[in-house]
């Protein structure tokens, strides 16, 4: 076993148990600092998650947010319509009980992915794109329509089930997992897809599956981000994933510089803050959002957090 | 070993290959030659499974494998190392290595072809860190023909392997060619534009031309064709 996958599980290990004793701290907290704080973690979730999708596969989905809603709505059904019937399972423990309804939640949106993914991945670029951007405005469709999950209303009363240790302890599983599967030998794969998909092709990969792996992986971590997101709000509605949320995941990724693991956390961390900095210019606010990102985009095209060379030994023991 | 026979290949309406037949022998070296848009490469696409044809058949090691996509093709042997070397430009060299042995298993096997692969060219074991993007051209196309028989071929489709290069790198090329050809016994379908040097390596060539077959024979003979000294030899 080379030595950078102790290294990295160990700081996986690190990062645990800093959030645990963080979370044990926590009720001394400001109660809005926790609720930015988390909200900071859900979108590191969906943003390293989108990066895999988008940054190191090359593909280009603009479908983050149907996801996400999949797997609110699911978790959310589970801890509250349903938990009388289920909740017995886990002898009504809480911290028994949110985890499964967030994996549930996580699979159920991986499903859909592979529903959404196997027909339209061997469209490249654009048109992977619009496909994935129809998927988003569907499933918020669905779920407006759906009377039994609150329809255009949505759902409320959701527990708050969601604290510092399950928001960073997931985000923390989510940025080691895409990590360690693209530093495995079947994730040069990926990279490989994204550099040249013909020459990828030519060497006996799979592309298809490939794509496919990404999407489904993907989109398990925006569902689960999505379940943790209904229990931080307490109430969901289907217009909180529309395409704008899509798009405000990509340009963390964007931002972060496509296919960089730091990057991307470092943008989602400061897209996040900034929402918030910026709520007191009431109705500006995203007004001057907006112009930094022209800035940003215009000044750092290649991303905000790309170091200036990349080492090319960085993965050469992988 | 691998035959083409009476292979048609359109992209919508218009048609780049017509009624193509050939065929490659075991341990034969054989030459595609033909100018710009004839279609070299389009041959090589369909034997890979990257393009489908619309009639005709290709047969390798004695089956059918019209339109069986690439991934089960390499598996079997028949290794493609596509035009315009399209290396992983942000792979290393050695991660781009590991790349053409995709499908291989086993890690004996695996660093047994990384050394040949590094017998052969040793410029890249010099470069082996390097993203293979910074490569120079000569170097992605040693690193392309590496990484193809990384997948231990017993067929290689080799597509332009000159484009690009300095002249002084494509001799070292096709003397690598033929070395693979006599030492390991590969069998080579190769394309190339310049006809000269493909000609001088080849045992047996073809002329294409506007998507159909114009002329076959044993490589002397093609070359002292008049009318192929006209078209790709440069005339005299």
């Amino acid at each position: 076993m080379p030595s950078w996958l102790n290294r990295s599980q160990l700081l996986l290990m690190a990062t645990l148990a800093v959030v645990g004793i963080a979370q044990s701290l926590s009720g001394r907290l400001d109660s809005y600092i926790l609720s930015v704080a988390m909200g900071v973690g859900i979108n590191i979730i969906l943003a390293s998650s989108l990066n895999l999708i988008n940054g190191f596969t090359g593909q280009f989905s603009l479908g983050h947010a149907g996801f996400m809603a999949v797997g609110a709505y699911t978790a959310a059904v589970l801890t509250g319509r349903l938990a009388p019937q289920w909740s017995p399972l886990f002898g009504g423990q809480v911290f028994l009980l949110f985890p499964a309804a967030l994996i549930v939640g996580g699979i159920v949106a991986a499903l859909a992915g592979a529903l959404v993914g196997a027909p339209s991945l061997r469209l490249k670029g654009d048109y992977l794109a619009i496909v994935t951007l129809g998927f988003g405005e569907i499933i918020k469709v669905i779920f407006q329509n759906l009377e039994f999950v609150g329809g255009a209303k949505g759902l409320n009363g959701i527990p708050d089930y969601s604290n510092l240790l399950w928001v960073f302890g997931t985000a923390a599983i989510t940025v080691y997992t895409v990590w360690a599967l693209l530093n495995s030998s079947y994730g040069r794969g990926f990279l490989a897809v994204a550099d040249d998909e013909i020459a990828a092709e030519a060497m006996g990969l799979n592309t298809t599956r490939y794509k496919m792996v990404a999407f489904v992986v993907g989109a398990f971590f925006a569902g689960i981000a999505g379940g943790l997101f209904a229990h931080l709000n307490n109430s969901i509605n289907p217009s909180g994933f529309d395409f704008n949320k899509s798009i405000e995941i990509v340009v963390m990724v964007i931002l972060g510089g496509m296919g960089r693991h730091i990057g991307v956390i470092l943008a989602a961390i400061l897209l996040t803050v900034l929402t918030e900095m910026l709520r007191e210019f009431g109705d500006y606010r995203m007004v001057i959002y907006s112009v930094l990102l022209i800035l940003l985009m215009l000044t750092r095209p290649q991303g905000l957090f790309i170091w200036p060379t990349r080492k090319a030994a960085r993965r050469q023991n992988a | 070993m691998l035959e083409l026979k009476n292979l048609t290949v359109q992209y919508g309406a218009i048609t780049a290959l017509q009624d193509v037949s050939l065929r490659l022998d075991r341990g034969e070296i054989v030459t595609l030659i033909g100018g710009n848009g004839a279609g070299k490469t389009t041959t090589l696409r369909a034997i890979s499974g990257l393009l489908k044809p619309r009639s005709g058949s290709i047969w390798y090691e004695g089956n059918d494998i019209t339109g069986r996509p690439p991934h089960k093709l390499v598996a079997q042997g028949l290794a493609h190392c596509p035009e315009g070397r399209m290396v992983f430009a942000n792979l290393t060299v050695l991660e781009n290595l590991r790349m053409g042995a995709y499908l291989q298993r086993d890690r004996r096997v695996i660093e047994k072809e990384l050394e040949f692969v590094r017998s052969l060219f040793p410029r890249l074991r010099e470069r082996e860190s390097q993203l293979a993007g910074t490569l120079s051209g000569g170097e992605q196309q040693m690193l392309a023909i590496g990484r193809a028989l990384m997948s231990q071929p017993r067929c290689l489709l080799l597509d332009e392997p000159s484009l690009g290069i300095a002249p002084l790198l494509t001799q070292t090329i096709f003397e690598k060619i033929t070395e693979l050809n006599r030492v390991r016994g590969l069998s080579i379908l190769l394309v190339e534009q310049n006809a000269n040097l493909a000609l001088a390596v080849s045992h047996r060539a073809y002329v294409i031309e506007c998507g159909r077959i114009l002329l076959s024979g044993p490589a002397s003979e093609v070359k002292s064709n008049p009318q192929v000294r006209d078209a790709y030899l440069g005339g005299g």
